[in-house]
């Protein structure tokens, strides 16, 4: 019986914890992530989640033609740098921001509208000392320009 | 004493598997995966989590709503308040679900408005906004505070729209921290829907092309709307979403559309980058009709 309220109290630990993770990233979004945006119109979506390095998370995203965007990804400073991809929906490479030295904001436009996915990887450390993996919250940010004036 | 070993070691299981679901349903909107901190606790959990941690966490965002009014102001589309859900609507909303979904509709109606300069309306409807939203127990989401900014902003489009547009998606998010993924998915399926219905309600026929090409450009988020939708598949209200949206899914695949390689060129001034690239939309008279046919059957079910 012992075992089993361990169990049941070890889920709702878990469950606690995972929801005050998401308050605490989307805080991290709100307040160091979406001044990058700036002046383009955020799309009031905080797609926010913690990583640890070495790991990945996709968004997918439906882009309009006509339309100016700027898609903006932090990382929490104990994090390695975030390397981010721009992939269409057949996961042909359209950007990376490895080429442009880890570059957190990349402004574009479309001809046609597109289903992209914006692909983003807590680089590794290889260079530290300690053993211990680090771990953060990351935030994908979108905005668009209002030019309807 | 073997039955209680199994028991354990099922309830171990089930546990494990709940510790698992928590993990999914705290992502994004739909993450279908996730990884969180690790308690050592046996090698059953360990293996588990090693499992969870390797997938990748996968993401969902639609439009907002104020984007798609954007869109469609610009691609020639007239204001006409006849296509709004009347406010007085809102005494019919009592469960979760419809009150989820007419918060995003109404959250759309008040997008459409906002463009247009429809100053009053927008006051309205975010009025009926937060009587849903204090339903839905989001009572911090539009507070007094956003109504105030909104009086005080009265005549700066932009800041109209920045306050808008936070607050309709936050709801979303603080339902996500309230770990009411499904709900939030809801919300969004009421703002898409309300989203297409103004758009086909608008749009007179095929010969409106840029608005044609816009209504016919909603089949690529339909996608995402579905994934989410299906990400929260247990939730019956979702899965009945998923179902009653069919028709559309059917009518926007009855649509040809051929697309061309995107190639990205870049700016060295601006630094803006284009993705250029064509789609070329083939749509009947017939078939925009069921399209118009079928969202407002899809839409008429979510007001009533």
């Amino acid at each position: 019986m012992k075992r089993v309220w361990s169990i049941i109290f070890l889920v709702s630990a878990l469950a606690l914890a995972s929801t005050s993770t998401f308050a605490q990233c989307k805080n991290f979004a709100k307040n160091t992530c979406k001044p990058q945006l700036d002046p383009y119109i955020h799309d009031g979506i905080y797609n926010a989640t913690e990583l640890s390095e070495g790991e990945s998370a996709e968004l997918f995203k439906t882009f309009y033609s006509g339309q100016e965007y700027r898609i903006a990804i932090c990382g929490d400073a104990s994090l390695p740098p975030i390397e981010f991809q721009i992939l269409d929906a057949d996961r042909n490479v359209l950007f990376s921001n490895k080429e442009a030295n880890y570059a957190k904001v990349w402004d574009f436009k479309l001809e046609a509208s597109q289903q992209l996915i914006v692909s983003i990887q807590v680089t590794t450390n290889d260079d530290k000392v300690s053993d211990q993996v680090a771990r953060g919250c990351v935030a994908v940010l979108i905005g668009f320009l209002n030019t309807d004036k | 004493m073997r039955v209680n070993l199994l028991n354990l070691r099922a309830l171990r299981l089930v546990a494990i598997a709940g510790f698992a679901s928590i993990l999914v349903s705290c992502g994004s909107e739909g993450g279908n995966s996730d990884s969180e901190d690790s308690l050592s606790v046996n090698n059953d959990q360990l293996q588990k989590e090693k499992i969870v941690k390797e997938a990748k966490k996968v993401m969902f965002s639609l439009p907002s709503p104020i984007e798609t009014s954007m869109l469609i102001k610009r691609a020639g589309a007239q204001y006409n308040e006849e296509f709004l859900n009347p406010v007085g609507n809102i005494s019919k909303y009592t469960t979760n679900k419809s009150m989820a979904l007419a918060m995003g509709v109404y959250g759309a109606d008040l997008s459409y408005a906002s463009i247009f300069e429809q100053t009053q309306t927008v006051m309205k409807y975010m009025s009926a906004s937060k009587k849903l939203a204090d339903g839905l127990g989001l009572l911090s989401t539009i507070d007094n505070s956003i109504v105030k900014r909104l009086e005080n902003n009265v005549n700066d489009r932009d800041s109209i729209i920045r306050i808008i547009s936070e607050t309709f998606m936050n709801s979303n998010s603080s339902l996500k921290e309230d770990n009411r993924p499904a709900l939030a998915a809801i919300i969004l399926a009421g703002g898409w829907i309300e989203g297409l219905y103004i758009a086909t309600s608008v749009t007179k026929s095929t010969k409106d092309k840029e608005l044609i090409e816009r209504i016919v450009d909603q089949r690529l988020s339909f996608n995402d709307l579905q994934k989410l939708l299906e990400s929260n598949n247990d939730n019956p209200d979702c899965a009945q979403i998923l179902n009653d949206m069919a028709p559309v899914r059917t009518a926007f695949e009855a649509i040809q559309v051929q697309t061309s390689e995107i190639v990205p060129v870049t700016d060295k001034e601006s630094k803006i980058t284009t993705l250029s690239g064509t789609s070329k939309i083939q749509i009947t008279e017939a078939q925009f009709k069921k399209l118009k046919e079928e969202t407002i059957k899809l839409r008429t079910a979510i007001i009533k």
